[in-house]
């Protein structure tokens, strides 16, 4: 079956597009998750000053729109002599924002972890850090995974912002190829289901992940 | 060290919480292979006085003296060394829910003795049989009952080695058919020669094991002995009033 030079040329830049936005989504996801431990944990254990500072990333983060923050970084940021790249400008808003929302998923199963834990900890001689990082940190993940997993399903979606920096992924190729045709419900229909498919791998991805941090019990007493 | 010489020394422990005082002016000394009981209405300070010992609680005056040396509460190295070397059994257990009896056990000798894995899962392998769980190492806390779950954190204290042995209410928050089981791995502890400081309302440890009682009411140590001495029947002791009305109770529940 031959496609039509317009179902080709679509197809073409929504591939392109959709290797644009895996590169985006994948580091943002993973610095992500890991600056929600660690803000998360610094707002629920530091001593006031760091708490403070994280408090504050985590409201702004969660107070200004994603359009805000990136538009900061890629338009604003040149103005005190810092030049980022349309795709690094993106990812670090990306990661930021999305580092932002974890912290609260984190902090929330943090605190649900009963006081015990730390105490039998604490009894055997661990250090503060030590039983945070050991015991309290891989339990509250284990609680905290479903909302994080929730968090990643947006972040692959709001990826669809990183066009408005010129960074040009899959929403972006199809905008182009959209005016250029002036097509747009089947350009946009068939974006859609390429974000479709996207979230249901990401979802299949977070099932195994959460089948294999299962442990019997847990997080049912 | 000297035999007789006190492993422990505990000298005016006061603690308030607020306008509370909890404990007030406690001191008492526990020598090594020794094994004291602390008795008395709830509210009394039993386990405010334990966490004190190992400063999960710290103290507002007092000191306390480990192996002839004096802790200092301000010195974090200093409560994580204390802490290593008295061991402590809670009432709840708090063994940690995302990992197997096993890696309960391993996991402090690894991150706090700094043990090889290897070392470390040969040793408390042994501690589990010790306690009769040496077919239970792949389960996590969900999959143990209560019994078992307090001889695994047993096991895990005594894996550390501890000079001391602290046990609040070991048996208090199981079901009566699975005291049992924990009765007799303190009694087996008991007969090699641990050193132990317990507070319980059981009274087959009372009366069986202490060597000495020592019974508190409002924050204070008010009554101390051994059991022969308080526990004879006819005895006016408070202490031998509340085993009495400890018993009373067995019998009814029985």
């Amino acid at each position: 079956m031959e496609f039509s030079p317009f179902y080709q040329e679509l197809i073409t830049s929504l591939n392109r597009g959709l290797m644009m936005s895996i590169a985006l989504i994948i580091p943002s996801v993973i610095g992500g998750v890991l600056i929600g431990i660690l803000a998360g944990a610094t707002r629920t254990f530091g001593n006031p000053f760091v708490r403070k500072t994280a408090d504050t990333y985590a409201a702004i983060f969660r107070g200004t729109p994603l359009v805000v923050q990136l538009f900061v970084l890629y338009f604003g940021l040149p103005n005190v002599g810092i030049y980022l790249s349309p795709y690094v400008a993106a990812v670090v808003g990306f990661t930021l924002c999305s580092g932002a929302y974890q912290s609260e998923y984190i902090r929330g199963a943090l605190l649900s972890i009963k006081r015990g834990q730390y105490l039998g900890a604490q009894a055997l001689g661990f250090t503060t850090f030590q039983a945070i990082f050991w015991i309290i940190v891989p339990q509250a993940v284990r609680r905290a995974i479903h909302g994080c997993g929730n968090e990643i399903i947006y972040l692959i979606k709001y990826s669809s912002l990183a066009f408005i920096v010129t960074c040009i992924e899959l929403t972006g190729e199809g905008k182009t190829i959209a005016t250029e045709y002036f097509r747009f419900t089947e350009v946009f229909t068939i974006i859609g289901l390429y974000y479709l498919a996207l979230v249901t791998v990401a979802i299949f991805i977070l099932k195994k992940i959460e089948q294999r941090l299962y442990v019997p019990g847990f997080g049912h007493s | 060290m000297n035999e007789s010489s006190p492993i422990l020394r505990v000298n005016n422990i006061t603690k308030s919480f607020g306008d509370n005082t909890i404990l007030n002016d406690v001191s008492f000394e526990l020598v090594k292979g020794e094994i004291k009981v602390l008795i008395g209405p709830s509210g009394g300070g039993k386990s405010t006085l334990l966490q004190c010992i190992n400063c999960l609680v710290v103290p507002d005056s007092g000191d306390i003296k480990l192996e002839d040396e004096q802790i200092d509460f301000s010195s974090k190295q200093d409560l994580y060394s204390l802490r290593q070397r008295v061991g402590m059994i809670f009432q709840d257990f708090n063994l940690f829910d995302h990992l197997t009896a096993l890696d309960n056990i391993t996991i402090a000798l690894r991150k706090v003795k700094k043990i090889s894995k290897k070392e470390a899962v040969k040793r408390a392998r042994l501690e589990l049989e010790q306690v009769g769980l040496g077919d239970k190492e792949k389960l996590y806390p969900a999959q143990l009952s209560g019994g078992q779950k307090q001889r695994v954190a047993i096991a895990r204290a005594l894996a550390m080695d501890p000079k001391i042995l602290m046990l609040d209410e070991p048996t208090s928050a199981l079901d009566p058919e699975l005291i049992g089981e924990v009765i007799a791995v303190i009694k087996s502890l008991a007969h090699k020669g641990m050193t132990m400081i317990m507070a319980t309302h059981q009274i087959s440890l009372i009366s069986g094991l202490a060597d000495e009682i020592l019974f508190m009411e409002k924050g204070k140590i008010v009554e101390q002995g051994p059991p022969s001495l308080l526990l004879t029947s006819g005895n006016s002791s408070k202490s031998q009033g509340f085993c009495d009305r400890l018993n009373e109770l067995s019998e009814v529940e029985g």
